[in-house]
């Protein structure tokens, strides 16, 4: 090979690094293992961090997984294949994005739905962007964000917009839940709401869609997916529904793993689908006539549009939206339905028996859906801490970091995983920490 | 070879403005800025009403491959859009200069002729243009 | 080959993966009025329906475990599967992101010793891990160059210098950080023009974006003047690590004057694509950015690994994920190093340049034209296809889809756009001789047919499961969900 190209050794490949650039020094690195040393190094490691039961929710829910979603998710035509730029030799992929796109754009009911962003976190604050594109009559680049939305989300969302001029705007939440009465601006551009909220309630999303679009603001609904099987969908809220949908596709087949990869989803009413961000694939025909699919509008894109685009991103979450479309396939509408429906049962019980140890009680009355916030009789801090130090269990998220006058509150959830046992050791573990504290 | 009707002005960014009898301005862009782009499929069209200046960028073609902006010959303010390109913007490709029409400009000034060139300076800059590339 | 109806095209109300559907539970007590009424259109197909479909799908795509996939720039390199082994054990997959760092130490570790990893890599001080993707990172890098020119006081810089060949992510980032783009030109060899950038650059200049190699697929030779030029002006310089593979082992960005870089895991670090996703896009500063960096990041506390969060890093960019970003890839490239090691990623850049330069050496033998014959081949090069396009009528679009009857993924087509009808060809370390002969036969032959028939070519691809697609109908009659059987 040296001889075709025409050199006597591969450092004169090399010839046109200038001299003065010194030689890359990589004695910090250590020698190479085998796959076989490699893997039980990290397989150490990860058992280090196993643990037993969760009730522990906050934007990443621990579901089962049917194990065909990742067997056929990880096979290597999937797996190892790039963006589907040569459509023709890449209708797997397009299909099975088209067929997710149809999925999300129905469980919001709203027209239609990008190929996916990175998370929901960044998922809302592209939502934002695109609102304020959108929404271009518009007085001001105010955004009004609901008490209750994930406050990972707002400051995710924070980085990524605030240098563009836009301002969020907190409204304080009233009793846990989104009350417009307590906005600090009276024309927001836009305004955001979640349901179920971050704390697991639900919001009267129907009259907050209709106070949005009485002040001429776009709304954007966070929501959780899989709660959409049985609740009512962003699209049917109040008299017009709501303009854009984002939420993470987690809880959609996609392990927890520390929050990533998982998938941002992005839905939205077709009068806004030009402002989207990321990208869209589209059902057309080719030469002969036949049904194939391609990436459409793609001068929306970076690619196309350079500094004008709506957004820099290229890549989606493509594997974990096919594990995703895997998912939902295999579920199909009662399996998500009858999931969704058995998380709130159980959370259900898990609060009633909390209750009944008479340690913990709702912080806040209305409805919830599979989470719930309990204020509680102890330092609860501390009562997490020995949960997983000396049972290996999670016992939700305090409260205190995120607002101050919940810094007695944990946030607790029991998905479909958690058998009624598990439930009762957990409340009996709980009930005991708190009485020796 | 594509036309350049000598009756129009042209833009050094390819549009074409046509005085009506009315003295606005209608503005589309050149048969030989349709056919580099290629398909049109979508243009985002300006609102009436918008206060443009000369130069400003007023609207938006797409084609599949890419997309280009349009600016306004004059300065003044847009009185009409062609609402048929939203759901034919194929006419931009098959009739640049009558159905392919994208938007009139009442103008500020009734002087088109200063800044804008003819058609023969216009196809001179066209194919100065394609030879560089 | 037949297209595959739609999931939704072989379903039947009422049929169920029936081992998959719990127990329904009850909703009485939520309020009727935010409860949905009618049923979303999910596939109601049983679980063997939905393996097959989804098995068949996947025989429809290209991939490195099947094809050659010689996509410039994105570095389609072999995804060991060791390394997606390692990232799938229970303790990984079921963590969750709120576990506090004392039980998450295995974990932490692991991105411990990926960012020291990357801090030897590319010769920089400090790393934060969380950045999603490329773009990802780029916005990143913007967005600590405006942070630290505003602490500086300095609000004046509202211009990021990019080359007019850069990849688009570059001046859309510019965009979503709150700059404007200046261009700068590129000279005729490829590398920048340093008179254009000593016009351009100023006391509005906020930084520079360059890769190196460069989307020419050449080495920028004079990158420490670049680096001069614009420190002198007050600027900053950002690396976009996409074409970091040409380099690996040889030089660091950090040596070259590079104040901020991000680095393409997928590319690499050998991480799956997965079809578009997901990327992970480290950035890694100097100790002037180091304070703003994307929280958050592991540190070490005594023996124990900790968060560094906000209280650690109070003028932080901020965050850019809901969590820790992809920490799934993370680990995928913290075995993959593991596995290569220090002679490892030495060999990275050799091998990946020796390959290239050969199958940019054949080609050019073979009588196709280098768009810079002068130079060397990174780790990937540019030919141009004009000739063909003006000799023969067939373009470089017409030879990147007859490579797929071919069973060969084409190259990148179109860009830079500076090269016309150009090929962006990087074939890989991982790739052997008789590969990229293949390669060179079927270019070759593709010019023979083109010769003898260019509506054959033109017509291609005649061997996949569909033929070329109607974009234009795509793009004018947009389908974007499947609304009945009619469709």
């Amino acid at each position: 090979m040296l001889q075709s190209i025409g050199v006597t050794n591969i450092d004169e490949l090399f010839e046109e690094i200038p001299d003065h650039v010194p030689v890359a020094n990589f004695r910090a690195i250590e020698s190479s293992l085998t796959e076989m040393e490699m893997v039980f190094r990290l397989a150490e490691r990860a058992k280090q961090d196993e643990l037993g039961s969760c009730f522990l929710g906050a934007g990443s829910y621990d579901h089962h997984i049917p194990a065909a979603v990742w067997d056929l998710a990880t096979r290597g035509e999937f797996l190892t294949a790039y963006t589907p730029y040569q459509a023709e030799a890449s209708q797997g992929t397009l299909q099975l994005l088209y067929e997710f796109q149809t999925m999300m754009a129905s469980l919001a009911d709203l027209d239609v739905a990008n190929a996916s962003v990175y998370d929901g976190g960044s998922g809302l604050g592209e939502a934002i962007l695109m609102a304020v594109r959108s929404n271009r009559s518009a007085r001001n680049r105010k955004i009004a964000i609901g008490g209750a939305v994930n406050p990972f989300y707002v400051k995710t969302a924070n980085t990524l917009v605030r240098n563009q001029g836009i301002e969020l705007v907190q409204i304080p939440h009233e009793n846990g839940v989104f009350d417009p009465n307590q906005c600090p601006i009276d024309d927001p551009n836009v305004v955001v709401v979640q349901q179920p909220n971050f704390f697991g309630l639900l919001e009267n999303v129907d009259a907050i869609s209709n106070w949005a679009a009485e002040r001429n603001a776009l709304l954007i609904a966070v929501v959780n997916p899989l709660t959409l099987a049985v609740l009512k969908p962003p699209g049917e809220w109040g008299g017009s529904g709501a303009d854009i949908c984002i939420g993470d596709g987690q809880p959609l087949g996609v392990p927890m793993a520390s929050g990533g990869p998982s998938f941002g989803f992005l839905c939205s009413k077709m009068k806004h689908v030009r402002q989207m961000p990321g990208r869209i694939v589209g059902r057309t025909v080719d030469a002969n006539g036949d049904v194939g699919y391609t990436l459409t509008l793609q001068a929306r894109e970076q690619h196309i549009r350079r500094a004008k685009a709506t957004s820099n991103i290229c890549t989606n979450q493509g594997l974990l939206v096919t594990a995703a479309t895997i998912y939902m396939s295999i579920m199909g509408v009662s399996g998500l339905r009858n999931t969704a429906s058995r998380c709130h049962e159980n959370t259900k019980y898990l609060v009633a028996q909390l209750e009944a140890t008479g340690r913990a009680q709702r912080a806040f009355h209305s409805p919830y859906f599979h989470e719930c916030v309990l204020r509680c009789a102890g330092d609860v801090g501390a009562l997490t801490k020995s949960m997983i130090a000396d049972h290996g269990i999670l016992a939700g998220l305090p409260l205190g970091e995120i607002d101050e006058s919940l810094d007695d509150c944990l946030l607790l959830c029991a998905t479909e995983k958690r058998t009624h046992e598990e439930i009762d050791h957990f409340v009996e573990l709980f009930n005991h920490i708190l009485k020796e504290a | 070879m594509s036309e350049t009707p000598q009756e129009l002005r042209y833009t050094d960014t390819h549009e074409w403005a046509r005085v009506e009898p009315d003295g606005t301005v209608c503005v589309g862009i050149s048969d030989f800025a349709q056919d580099a782009l290629g398909d049109v499929v979508f243009i985002e069209l300006p609102e009436t009403g918008t206060e443009v200046a000369a130069g400003a960028e007023v609207a938006v073609i797409e084609s599949v491959k890419a997309a280009s902006d349009i600016y306004s010959p004059v300065s003044g303010e847009i009185v009409r859009v062609n609402d048929q390109l939203t759901d034919a913007p194929d006419l931009v490709n098959s009739e640049p200069y009558d159905g392919g029409w994208i938007f009139v400009v009442q103008p500020l000034s009734d002087d088109l002729s200063a800044d804008l060139l003819t058609a023969d300076q216009y196809q001179e800059f066209c194919e100065t243009d394609s030879n560089a590339h | 080959m037949p297209t595959i109806p739609t999931i939704f095209d072989t379903s039947k109300p009422g049929r169920l993966a029936g081992g998959q559907t719990p127990k329904e539970g009850d909703l009485t007590g939520l309020p009727d009025e935010l409860l949905r009424e009618s049923n979303p259109v999910l596939p109601e197909v049983s679980e063997l329906q939905a393996v097959r479909h989804f098995t068949n799908l996947s025989q429809q795509n290209f991939s490195i475990d099947g094809n050659f996939y010689p996509l410039g720039s994105c570095t389609m390199k072999y995804n060991p599967r060791g390394a997606h082994r390692a990232a799938s054990q229970p303790g990984f997959l079921n963590r969750h992101p709120l576990t506090p760092a004392f039980a998450s130490q295995g974990l932490l570790s692991c991105f411990w010793d990926l960012q020291e990893t990357l801090k030897t890599v590319t010769g920089m001080e400090a790393v934060s891990l969380v950045p999603m993707a490329g773009a990802q990172g780029e916005l990143a890098g913007g967005l600590m160059i405006r942070a630290y020119h505003e602490d500086c006081g300095d609000f004046e810089r509202d211009e990021i210098l990019v080359p007019t060949a850069a990849h688009g992510t570059n001046p859309a980032t510019a965009t979503m950080c709150g700059y404007k783009t200046r261009e700068i030109g590129v000279a005729a060899d490829g590398d920048v023009d340093i008179e254009d950038l000593k016009r351009v650059v100023g006391p509005k200049t906020a930084g520079i974006m360059l890769t190196n190699p460069s989307t020419c697929a050449v080495f920028e030779r004079r990158i420490l003047e670049i680096a001069d030029i614009v420190h002198d002006a007050g600027g900053l310089l950002y690396y976009d690590g996409a074409n970091l593979n040409a380099i690996l082992g040889k030089v660091c960005p950090g040596d070259m004057g590079f104040d901020v870089l991000h680095l393409n895991l997928h590319k690499t670090f050998a991480t799956p694509h997965g079809g578009g996703g997901p990327g992970a896009g480290p950035v890694a500063v100097n100790s002037l950015l180091q304070p703003y960096l994307p929280i958050p990041m592991v540190g070490k506390l005594d023996d124990q690994y900790i968060w560094l969060d906000e209280s650690y890093f109070p003028l932080t960019i901020g965050k850019l994920a809901a969590f820790m970003g992809n920490a799934g890839i993370l680990i995928r490239a913290l075995a993959y190093a593991l596995m290569l090691g220090r002679e490892g990623m030495v060999r990275v850049a050799e091998y990946a340049t020796l390959n290239a330069n050969y199958l940019a050496a054949e080609l050019s033998k073979a009588g196709f034209q280098l768009a810079y014959p002068t130079r060397r081949a990174t780790h990937e090069f540019l030919i141009t296809l004009n000739k063909e396009a003006k000799d023969l009528g067939v373009r470089a679009l017409d030879f990147a889809k007859r490579l797929l009857d071919f069973d060969m993924h084409a190259p990148t087509t179109y860009f830079p756009l500076l090269v016309p009808e150009c090929f962006l060809i990087e074939p890989t370390e991982t790739e052997t001789k008789t590969v990229l002969d293949e390669f060179v036969s079927a270019m070759c032959k593709i010019r023979e047919e083109a010769q003898e028939n260019a509506d054959y070519v033109k017509q291609a691809p005649h061997n996949q499961v569909v033929r070329r697609l109607d974009e234009v109908r795509a793009a004018r009659e947009l389908d974007l969900s499947w609304s009945g059987t009619e469709g």
